[in-house]
């Protein structure tokens, strides 16, 4: 196995120093909305988390191609990476928006559009995970993942084009809201500026932890690998 | 001004929100750094069989 690039360590800096900044935007730079009062600033870790969520099965899905095209496993290890990391983001992205729609939809959860494909979304990535682990062929396991992760990803689009196209409570950030929306706000400069910097520090910190992720899937192989040599 | 609502308290729905965030992401980095630790530890003694036969 090889020691860790000298760029993965100074990404691994740059990312903390990036996100401790991104917290100090949220919390003493961006102004309190009046009518959400605190709990607004929910949102930008919220848009961030789902957007990195979404950026990993996009990245899933391209390697998925890449790997039917090619048959290299490399593209399989990238493929599980992704998920990985985009689950759990996507997760927090939907528990953060839970929380941030009790005191201003009066609810933790309603069955709206976006909530709904967006679980559907996290639920479609669960099942790839496990339906991973009941196959022992490692050709057949890349192959199905690749498979699904393409047909996966067409869930994405859908969560995302599911409030600008549908009747939903779920507010637009970027674009127009539905006239039911509740929850829209304008914002003000400091607070788009926050919400950008938050979007580039969470892709700067999915690039970091996608890399560190590659590395392991590298290394599982290896062992793997020597695993089936010592036992033959 | 006489009919501007107050702005509400919200802050321990943001604490939540950041609780959760915060939480998820050490679990997350735990349990990553456990795996890459136990599969290092594997390989060593892997090589090690390897090696013997």
């Amino acid at each position: 196995m090889q020691s860790k690039p000298r760029f993965l360590t100074i990404l691994d800096s740059v990312t903390a120093i990036l996100f401790v900044i991104a917290v100090a935007m949220v919390f003493f730079y961006a102004p309190l909305e009046r009518t959400m009062g605190q709990v607004q600033k929910v949102f930008y870790f919220h848009v961030a988390t789902a957007w990195v969520g979404m950026l990993g099965f996009l990245v899933a899905a391209v390697v998925g191609i890449l790997y039917l095209l090619k048959n290299d496993c490399k593209y399989d290890i990238a493929g599980i990476a992704a998920i990985e990391i985009s689950l759990v983001f996507f997760f927090i992205a939907i528990i953060m928006g839970s929380i941030w729609a009790r005191p201003v939809w009066n609810t933790w959860w309603t069955w709206d559009p976006r909530l709904t494909t967006a679980t559907i979304v996290e639920l479609i990535y669960a099942a790839y995970m496990m339906l991973r682990q009941g196959i022992e062929d490692p050709d057949r396991r890349a192959r199905f993942g690749a498979v699904y992760s393409i047909l996966g990803f067409l869930s994405v689009p859908l969560t995302f084009i599911s409030i600008r196209l549908l009747r939903t409570i779920h507010p637009v950030v970027v674009g127009d809201s539905d006239p039911g929306a509740e929850g829209s706000f304008s914002m003000t400069d400091p607070m788009k500026a926050t919400f950008f910097f938050s979007l580039f520090t969470f892709s700067v910190l999915f690039v970091d932890l996608f890399w560190h992720r590659l590395r392991m899937g590298k290394l599982a192989v290896v062992v793997e690998e020597l695993r089936m040599k010592v036992s033959a | 001004m006489l009919f501007q609502q107050a702005t509400p308290d919200t802050a321990g729905y943001m604490i939540a929100g950041y609780a959760v965030l915060f939480g998820v992401l050490l679990v997350y980095l735990t349990s990553f750094f456990v795996r890459f630790k136990k599969l290092r530890q594997d390989l060593d003694i892997l090589e090690e069989f390897d090696v013997g036969d």
